[in-house]
């Protein structure tokens, strides 16, 4: 979400990760001996956040001694998103706090179509948010904010709209909207909305380009920003140009989740695939494309 | 004659005085409000129509310009009959390949040297022709600067979609692409846009890069971190 010392967060995971995974296996019905693998998140990442996750995954699987599988993270939101809306080859929108990436399956892998450049959108959002003072809360993240603050904007104020090819930036966009903030000249919720028309537009126009490119019939959109009904009308409507179905990955399993990281790591599992505990190593730059994804049908 | 139905625009194949012409004409988007519809529409016909100007100055071949019409968004062209580079290069020898994407990396290095970035390189959007000469076209997400991140851009772009459309070869067609640029722009130059594509593969892209706030002092709640 921005904005929280990747050291405290890891502290964090550190300590509540006992709690967490016997939580989980209580609500699950299983015992630790039903395991069968141990998938953990091993990249891309903050490090300290990963190699805390990495250690407990290494502890658990030596002490049950069960094989250890290191998923991709991005992959992993793929998969979920595929397996929960049943879409089967879709172009993907994942959009989050650090994430705003443009995907879709071909020869062996999940090619990056479009990405963006400098910052991710939900960053950008997050920012804004700050820069305005306003506060989150349990359950109502910054975008949540914007999002309804937009909705009471009437006047659009214009702003850079930088697409370069598949990619987009997002920083002049931000640089831009803080600087109107700050001269007071126009309404917090007319710069919410003009942001959000600004760069949904954007993430549109590149995911209907992919779409154009790739002719697939699905599109998928998951990532926190992914819960926002102005950005899910806009994907609805280019899905529905191209006569493809759209599909929006419920939050439960659109936020990071533990759930996907499990489910990837079975799909991979089913391959023959486990990571060794000396290559379990975390890859805070780990790249998409950089995976064989040998379960995906091509 | 609708011939393709592209993401952005419509292109249509027209008998106009006399002549076979492309017409280029940008559609409005529905999902986006119409004052940014528009204004992104008139932008880049505007653009497009310059741009193909001044790569042609450069000594970039585009094809020549008719009309504007920028109440409609549509620019009508002239029509270059000829085969996509996408098609052209899985079937070419290895010479030939080596030899066009040499050429290419000579016209992008052309371009930057006349302050054109193209912004939306792909092997789409350059046509090889049925006399063996490669034609530019699609400038409308194009800008006249000298920024070098841009220009930087421009090359990572055309890297990817060699990687994304022909990964087979992708390296090598890079790879002579480089030569031809670093031929057309000098040593010391294409130095620094080579650091900059190094640059911009390395950026983290991911949650490590985010930017923040001076005083930022969040509230740790439960939510944050699970997601952090
Ligand atoms: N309704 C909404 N509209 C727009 N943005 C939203 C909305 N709800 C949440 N967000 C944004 O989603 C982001 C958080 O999403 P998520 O939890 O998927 O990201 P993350 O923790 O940064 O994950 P990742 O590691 O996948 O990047 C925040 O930037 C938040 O402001
Ligand atoms: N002057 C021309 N002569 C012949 N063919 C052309 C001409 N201009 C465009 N085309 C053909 O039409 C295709 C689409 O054109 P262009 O790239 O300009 O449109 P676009 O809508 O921007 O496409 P996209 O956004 O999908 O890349 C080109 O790849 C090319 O095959």
């Amino acid at each position: 979400m921005g904005g929280i010392h990747p050291r405290e967060a890891a502290r964090h995971h550190a300590k509540v990760a006992g709690d967490t995974i016997s939580r989980a296996f209580q609500e699950a019905g299983i015992k630790p001996k039903d395991a069968t693998i141990i998938a953990f998140s091993q990249g891309p990442g903050l490090g300290p956040c990963l190699r805390a996750g990495a250690t407990a995954a290494r502890t658990l699987s030596t002490y049950l001694n069960i094989p250890l599988v290191g998923v991709n993270h991005c992959v992993a939101h793929i998969e979920i998103g595929k397996l929960v809306t049943d879409a089967k080859d879709p172009i993907t929108l994942y959009v989050s706090g650090g994430n705003s990436i443009v995907s879709a399956f071909d020869a062996g892998r999940y090619r990056i179509f479009g990405e963006t450049l400098d910052i991710a959108i939900g960053n950008s959002i997050d920012v804004f948010a700050r820069e305005a003072g306003l506060h989150q809360q349990k359950g109502l993240p910054f975008g949540a904010i914007v999002e309804r603050l937009a909705k009471e904007g009437k006047e659009l104020v214009h702003l850079p709209y930088s697409v370069k090819g598949m990619d987009l930036s997002f920083s002049g966009l931000l640089t831009a909207v803080v600087r109107l903030l700050k001269n007071g000249k126009h309404s917090l919720e007319d710069l919410c909305y003009s942001l959000q028309e600004t760069a949904f537009s954007m993430l549109t126009e590149v995911t209907e380009r992919a779409l154009a490119h790739t002719e697939k019939k699905e599109v998928l959109l998951t990532g926190g920003v992914g819960a926002n009904k102005r950005l899910q009308a806009m994907l609805a409507t280019i899905a529905d140009e191209h006569e493809s179905r759209f599909c929006v990955v419920p939050k439960q399993y659109a936020l990071d989740n533990g759930a996907m990281i499990a489910w990837a790591g079975i799909l991979a599992y089913k391959q023959g695939i486990t990571t060794p505990v000396e290559e379990s190593f975390v890859r805070l730059k780990w790249r998409l494309e950089d995976v064989k994804a040998l379960w995906v049908e091509p | 004659m609708l011939i393709k139905k592209g993401a952005e625009a419509c292109l249509f194949l027209e008998d106009w005085q006399s002549r076979k012409v492309i017409m280029k004409r940008r559609l409005p988007k529905k999902y986006r409000l119409p004052e940014i519809d528009e204004k992104i529409r008139t932008n880049r016909t505007i653009r497009e129509s310059q741009l193909l100007h001044y790569a042609k100055e450069a000594g970039v071949p585009t094809p020549t310009i008719f009309m504007v019409d920028l109440a409609d968004s549509n620019i009508i062209m002239e029509f270059i009959e000829g085969e996509q580079l996408k098609q052209v290069l899985p079937a070419s020898t290895p010479e030939k390949r080596r030899h066009l994407n040499r050429r290419i990396g000579e016209f992008i290095g052309s371009l930057h040297n006349n302050e054109i970035v193209h912004g939306d390189l792909t092997t789409s959007n350059i046509i090889f022709t049925s006399r063996n000469k490669l034609i530019f076209i699609d400038f409308g997400l194009g800008e006249k600067t000298t920024d070098l991140e841009l220009r930087g851009v421009d090359l990572h772009l055309m890297k990817r979609a060699f990687q994304s459309t022909h990964s087979r070869i992708a390296e090598e067609c890079f790879n002579d692409v480089l030569e031809g640029y670093i031929k057309a722009v000098g040593d010391n130059p294409a130095k620094n846009v080579l650091e900059k594509i190094d640059e911009i593969e390395r950026r983290g892209r991911y949650v490590s890069e985010r930017r923040k706030t001076k005083n930022d002092k969040e509230v740790l709640n439960n939510n944050s971190f699970i997601h952090a």
